[in-house]
């Protein structure tokens, strides 16, 4: 290949955030072993540091650093790379790379964008560019003007009718869109939407249309195809990332699949688009009549989708394109017999369905809409798509046992919700039929197609059918036809009344087992040598035969959700690659289309099918392989291990009896006892009236949490003997099958953690870290330091022994995560997690010491060298950083508090800790410099902690303003402020026109007390600030270091320095 | 539970058996089964010609969705279909959709089979049957009700392009130029393509003299069998070739014009029926996704001087259109006109008026 650049900068797409998730991990990696193939340099800017694009068999070089024009241009003018790709990490390096563009930057360094040009990009993401450039090739687009300001919003509005659409230019995920019915709500959402951008959009509002999309590959020959067609269940209103998705699609006739096909080809071609893209159109359901709704020139969350339901590479393939090939020329990777320029053929459906975590958030609206607000997905396969739909909302974990019989997810206003969606509206559908909704009438209220509701209908059948059976053995050929039609063993034994492993006892006498089959791209056309397999009912053949003895199963991390996401996909993916390294075939589960861990080219089989007992115990009894680990995908693998363990699978790793001993909250605290290992004083809840009796003898806060749970669900601190009894229910909620366990909750404590791997009970490598935020946050939500620059050697000395202790005593195998609180010198074990745990690819790359390759080998049995001590001793600091994504969830609190709200983080390293905190800071949305600040600083104690803080950054020479208490606190101290009124007083000057006309740079926020739910003044402020994009603290300690650490460095005393020179 | 279900059986010349259960009529047939991978476009490739005598299995699992369309007569054709009638002998799908959605359908895909006596078979593993075909090649079939018998029969024994072409010359449009179609089995949408480009189209039976008549073009169309049976259609192109006047062949058109050129045919060992087939246009890098059913190929390596490949297949190399270095003599094997399928090589048609120009 002529004309190949020598040296490429990748940008990513930094923390995983709502609308911009694990799905550019996969995208990144792909293109960064595209390029390598060829040759390339490869340099990966990213500060993600728990993806598995940041390791160090994949880049040449990786800087873990902001991915912002500032940053990036620092990396250019050092490492003076000759290319760029910008259609690899989502719109953070789009917008990244078209700002570097417009400043003259990559032309002054000879930087050549590859793949799509950027006037191209800028043809797609520029509204009235975009209308004008499809309008010369005859291509409809929804009526739309775009519009600078509020009032031309209204006229505009008023033009094309009521109700419209508000969009921003330049968005992911649909941030800041909405629908407005009134004059009064583009008002409100226009005045918001244009502090994020100074473009935004009234559009015709297409209710009830199909929502349809494409995804497209083009070469610089202008060869054109389709990859991949999807079709979304909830039409058009919601959001395509908030809508079940599937592929292909089911409701299309040849015509209308080929008229939407064509345009899409053709207005690729008209855009001069190379290497991916993605198309929208709006589809009228009553004729052929269409509108494209947008088109995004780069790699997407839907073709991270499309990739992943047909097989087909598309990053793979878009990074070849960029980097001249033509399609021709490129090798189909799947079948390795054909070429990349075919369009898949499926045999099989896949459904996307969204995962959502509202319920994490304090005070956030429940609907779903044009914004998006889920923090992850799932793809199910099937060959029909009740089967494919009900595996899906199993794979969800949210309790959901298929589409019907649930214990939860019980409906109080069926109408409401089918017409005015949240989460849950899934499961109103069946609702609704049982209580007499014809199909036309949900069709009336949903728009969905009909088609789709017939399908839910037959499941509600079945359910009918089964629930006649009484007392009687349940024939073949219902419970076949459940099996086909998606039932689980479990939600069958729910109707039939007995249990899971009965049902499958009497599946298996029937001879009932689902077959595996392959994904070929081709629908079995070609010979295939595909790895990449799923289990079904609706086939009486397996693929292939199961003859490897010497396999082992890793299971995976499933949907990406708020405390579980890419660091445990970094893990299942490094356990693979260790595993390979010993000669092991390995075989994945997983069906989380965002991650690398379910590429068709990490593991030797992949199943992408659900990490539930039955399913695994199904895969397991065809592949016998050697053992299955459940230590690396987090929470829900390890969940199975006990259930898997008394089915008779062998566990690889700690024991199944260490797992439980380590998470049933009443097994563990009487093994600290035992060892005299101090804990926080706490008891398992039989009543309310026992709980208050405790939080009395104790005193308050107290914090309640059930057993088995990740990320402190239904996790809460109660202060009063009201938040006591309102927590009790909520988590009695979340998990019936494990017991409530409160403790006294620890104030003014410092936390730490420490990560680890055992073997056969010895200590083997650790690593000790701290928080910055005092305990009470949730240690996900956390600022973590490695090594620890402000705990005390003793402290450290005593985590290390108890650590010993408890390895020993649980003759731990593995990987394992302990969380402490430390008082002085005075620590006490808050929780043990027998897995690999968030901070496992953290620690690992800061020490450049693979943790999870070392856990897997100990796994495995296989010797590993002693450890040099000496690679423990750093130079540097890395420190760990939340990601939050406040801004989509509307109306939610953007606190901290016990129960996880991150939705990412990102890992720096300095050569100090401030250095690396404030990289950090600078990767997940604060900005420097600041000038103006707000101040509220909360109660008495805190304001006088801060009063130190305050009077350096008065030295600096910052602007205060602050609301009454605050300001007569500063006052007082001889502090120059300017008192600004609260936001409910309605005075002038009010803190509310403050935030809102950009003239408050910061704010520090301190909130009063742990959980307190009310629409208050401190509330509005924070609130207002996540709306605006106005860096927030809201935690004194972060508060602090912030402020010390940008009294002794600006941004330019940053160095611009890559893992490899850290390390 | 659901009404109760008819079984009936696949039984392969290979002695394999395929359990399902009947949507369609009633009827035990026989034919060859062969396998299409389209994901959508039932009503167009059921009423396919070139799909005559065959027993067609889908691999797409979910088939019936949008039911059938209600079709409407315009410029004398039935404007959803290809043909007017279900031209497949019978119909094998994983799951049959009983419930149907669309706003052009008309009826069910169940109603339309049993309207045309066509069986058609849901519940069998269409996967394992394709691969089977795959690996063995098409094979007879017959499709079983009840204690009925029926032999194993060879569609490709007899000429079947005389049992679907049409038996007097029928004229459509009034466009300036004209074009004599030559029905082997022609789809309607060659037709509308050529009307859409204002081009008079005077459809001929396949063994019909027209070689005298005035014409500006000479369009060869896709028909289901063996080429070789059409000896007469042959004869005819290789006659008319002296006239010098623009030819283009489609699929069968495709291997009778390579026949006239003194090229060989043959037998493919599954055929191709799909939507998805790349061709490159040979000395470029261009690719296009086509449409493709047919089960017999054009050895590229038997063209005589004078003519030289003009396509061929990215996944197998097979030949997928000829052209004469000098004459405006062009075919290829796939399907520009689409239906079902991707409408990428319509281009083509446009090619073709301009050479009649």
């Amino acid at each position: 290949m002529n004309n190949l650049p020598d040296k490429v900068i990748i940008l990513g797409s930094s923390a995983l955030k709502i609308g911009e998730a694990g799905e550019f991990d996969y995208s990144g990696s792909q293109a960064i072993k595209a390029l390598k193939e060829e040759g390339v340099n490869t340099i990966l800017m990213n500060p993600n540091i728990a993806t598995i694009q940041t390791s160090d068999h994949l880049a040449d070089q990786v800087y873990f650093l902001p991915v912002t024009p500032y940053f990036v241009e620092q990396v250019i003018q050092k490492e003076k790379p000759d290319g760029i790709l910008l259609g690899f990490g989502g719109q953070t390096a789009l917008n990244c790379g078209l700002e570097l563009e417009k400043s003259g930057v990559l032309a002054r360094y000879g930087v050549r964008v590859l793949g799509t040009p950027v006037d191209a990009i800028l043809n797609t993401e520029d509204r009235n560019l975009f209308i004008a450039k499809l309008n010369q090739i005859n291509v409809k687009t929804a009526r739309s003007f775009a519009v600078t300001g509020v009032t031309e919003a209204i006229q505009k509005a008023g033009e094309i009718g009521f109700p419209v659409m508000i969009r921003i230019a330049f968005a992911l995920g649909g941030l800041g869109s909405g629908l407005c019915r009134n004059e009064q709500e583009v008002r409100e959402l226009a005045q918001k939407a244009l502090s994020y951008t100074n473009q935004i959009l009234i559009e015709e509002y297409l209710l009830g249309w199909k929502e349809v999309e494409y995804e497209i590959v083009r070469d610089q020959y202008d060869n054109c195809l389709s990859v991949c067609n999807m079709e979304n269940f909830d039409p058009m209103g919601i959001h395509t990332g908030e809508s079940i998705v599937v592929a292909p699609s089911q409701t299309l006739s040849n015509s209308e699949y080929h008229k939407l096909r064509e345009i899409a080809i053709r207005t690729v071609r008209h855009m001069g688009i190379i290497g991916e893209c993605n198309i929208q159109y709006a589809l009228d359901p009553y004729s052929e009549d269409y509108r494209v709704i947008e088109i995004n020139a780069r790699l997407s969350r839907s073709s991270a989708l499309a990739s992943k339901a047909t097989g087909y590479p598309l990053a793979h393939v878009a990074a070849k394109l960029a980097l001249g090939y033509s399609l021709t020329e490129v090798a189909n990777s799947i079948t390795k017999v054909t070429k990349a320029s075919f369009e898949p053929a499926l045999d099989y459906l896949v459904v996307k369905i969204p995962r959502w975590d509202l319920k994490k958030f304090k005070q956030v609206s429940k609907r779903i809409g044009s914004g998006m607000k889920s923090v992850g997905e799932i793809m199910a396969i099937g060959r029909k798509f009740e089967e494919a739909l009900q595996k899906g909302l199993r794979m969800l974990e949210i309790g959901a046992s298929g589409l019907v019989l649930n214990k939860q997810f019980g409906v109080a206003d069926i109408k409401k919700e089918l017409a005015e969606p949240t989460d849950q509206r899934i499961f109103a559908i069946p609702a609704a039929i049982k209580a007499g909704l014809t199909v036309d009438e949900i069709h009336d209220l949903t728009h969905i197609d009909k088609w789709f509701l017939f399908k839910i209908k037959n499941i509600v059948d079945i359910e009918k059918w089964l629930s006649r059976v009484g007392e009687q053995r349940c024939p073949k050929d219902l419970l076949e036809d459940a099996k086909q039609h998606g039932f689980s063993d479990e939600q069958i034994s729910r109707v039939l009344e007995t249990t899971e492993a009965q049902v499958r006892e009497l599946r298996q006498a029937y001879g009932l087992t689902p077959k595996v089959k392959q994904i070929d791209t081709l629908a079995a056309e070609y010979p295939a040598q595909t790895n990449y397999l799923y289990l079904t009912y609706n086939g009486t053949e397996d693929d292939l035969g199961f003859l490897e003895r010497n396999s082992v199963m890793v299971l995976g991390g499933g949907a990406y959700r708020i405390g579980s996401s890419v660091e445990f996909d970094w893990c299942c993916v490094n356990s693979v690659m260790a595993l390979k390294e010993l000669n092991y075939q390995t075989i994945m589960v997983n069906y989380n289309p965002e991650t690398v861990s379910t590429d068709y080219d990490e593991c030797d089989k992949l199943y992408f099918d659900e990490l539930s007992y039955e399913t695994v115990l199904d895969i397991y009894e065809k592949e016998k392989p050697i053992g299955v680990i459940v230590s690396m995908g987090g929470q829900i693998p390890n969940n199975l291990a006990l259930k898997l363990d008394k089915a008779g699978v062998k566990l690889l790793g700690t024991s199944a009896r260490s797992i439980d001993n380590a998470e049933d909250r009443h097994k563990f605290s009487k093994l600290l006892d035992e060892l005299g290992i101090d804990q926080p004083e706490w008891k398992e809840l039989s009543s309310v009236q026992d709980a208050i009796q405790f939080a009395r003898d104790v005193g308050y806060p107290v914090l309640v949490r059930p057993s088995y749970v990740l990320s402190g669900a239904a996790m809460s601190v109660a202060s009063t003997n009201a938040e006591l009894e309102k927590f009790l229910t909520k988590a009695s909620d979340i998990s019936s099958d494990y017991p409530v366990v409160i403790s006294k909750f620890i104030e003014n404590a410092k936390e730490i953690e420490i990560d680890a791997v055992a073997q056969e009970g010895e200590l083997l490598v650790y690593a000790i870290s701290e928080h910055v935020e005092n305990a009470g946050v949730h240690s996900g939500d956390a600022t973590m330091v490695l090594p620890p620059q402000r705990t005390y050697l003793e402290t450290t000395r005593r985590i290390k022994k108890i650590a010993r202790q408890l390895a020993r005593a649980l003759k731990i195998n593995g990987p394992f995560n302990m969380q402490f609180v430390a008082k002085g010198n005075a620590v006490k074990v808050i929780e043990l997690n027998l897995r690999a745990s968030r901070s496992f690819p953290f620690v690992s790359k800061i020490f450049k010491v693979n943790f999870i390759d070392i856990a897997t080998r100990v796994i495995m049995g296989h010797h590993v060298p002693k450890i040099d001590r000496s690679v423990f001793d750093l130079e540097y600091v890395g420190v760990k950083a939340p990601q939050f994504s406040f801004t989509r969830l509307i109306g939610a609190d953007p606190t901290l508090g016990v129960e996880m709200a991150s939705t990412g983080e990102v890992g720096c390293l300095g050569d100090d800790f401030e250095e690396a905190f404030l990289k950090a800071l600078l990767s997940v949305g604060y900005k420097l410099p600041v000038k103006n600040i707000l101040l509220s600083t909360g109660p008495i104690e805190s304001k006088a902690e801060f009063l130190h803080s305050t009077r350096l950054l008065e030295k600096m020479g910052m602007n205060f303003y602050a609301t009454g208490g605050t300001a007569k606190f500063m006052q007082a101290n001889d502090l120059p402020v300017t008192k600004l009124n609260w936001p409910l007083s309605n005075k002038e000057p009010n803190v509310n026109d403050y935030l809102e006309n950009g003239k408050i740079d910061l704010v520090i926020n301190i909130p009063k007390n742990y959980q307190e739910e009310e629409l208050t003044n401190d509330y509005i402020i924070r609130r207002k600030a996540v709306d605006f994009a106005i860096p927030l603290f809201t935690n004194l300690q972060l508060a602090r270091r912030f402020v010390e650490a940008i009294s002794h460095k600006s941004i330019k005393d940053l160095q611009i320095k890559s893992w490899k020179e850290h390390v | 539970m659901e009404a109760k279900k008819i079984k009936a059986r696949l039984e392969l010349e290979d002695g394999s058996v395929f359990q399902g259960y009947s949507f369609g009529a009633q009827t035990s047939v026989a034919g060859e089964v062969v396998f299409n991978t389209s994901m959508v476009g039932y009503p167009e490739s059921l009423t396919d010609p070139s799909y005559y005598g065959q027993i067609l299995v889908l691999t797409y699992p979910l088939i019936g969705n949008y039911g059938v369309p209600e079709s409407h007569i315009v410029d004398g054709l039935d404007d959803c279909f290809e043909s007017s009638r279900v031209q497949i002998t019978g119909l094998i799908v994983s799951e049959y959709s009983f419930d149907y959605q669309h706003w052009s359908a008309g009826k069910s895909l169940a109603q339309w089979l049993i309207e045309h006596k066509v069986p058609g078979l849901y519940g069998i593993d269409t996967r394992m049957l394709t691969k089977r075909l795959r690996e063995e090649g098409s094979m007879l079939g017959r499709l079983l009700f009840f204690t009925e018998k029926k032999n194993f029969y060879d569609p490709n024994k007899i000429n079947l392009v005389e049992r679907v072409s049409i038996r007097q010359p029928i004229d459509y449009g009034t466009g300036d130029k004209k074009v004599i179609l030559v029905d082997c089995g022609a789809k309607d949408n060659i037709i509308r393509c050529l009307l859409q480009r204002d081009v008079r189209v005077r459809r001929v039976p396949w063994n019909y003299d027209f070689t005298h008549e005035e014409f500006d073009g000479v369009m060869i169309s896709n028909g289901p069998g063996d080429p070789k049976m059409c000896r007469d259609t042959v004869a005819l192109v290789q006659k008319v070739m002296d006239r010098e006047k623009p030819i283009f062949g489609i699929c069968m058109g495709n291997q009778i014009l390579a026949l006239a050129a003194g090229a060989d045919t043959f037998k493919l060992k599954f055929g191709h029926r799909s939507q998805n087939q790349p061709c490159v246009e040979v000395g470029t890098k261009r690719c296009y996704i086509t449409s493709q059913n047919h089960g017999y190929a054009v050895d590229g390596r038997t063209l005589p001087e004078g003519w030289e490949p003009w396509f061929v297949n990215a996944n197998d190399g097979t030949n997928e259109g000829i052209r004469h270095t000098s004459q405006p003599f062009r075919s290829v094997q796939f399907h520009p006109e689409a239906a079902p399928g991707p409408v990428d090589t319509a281009i083509l048609f446009d090619d073709f008026k301009r050479m009649m120009l």
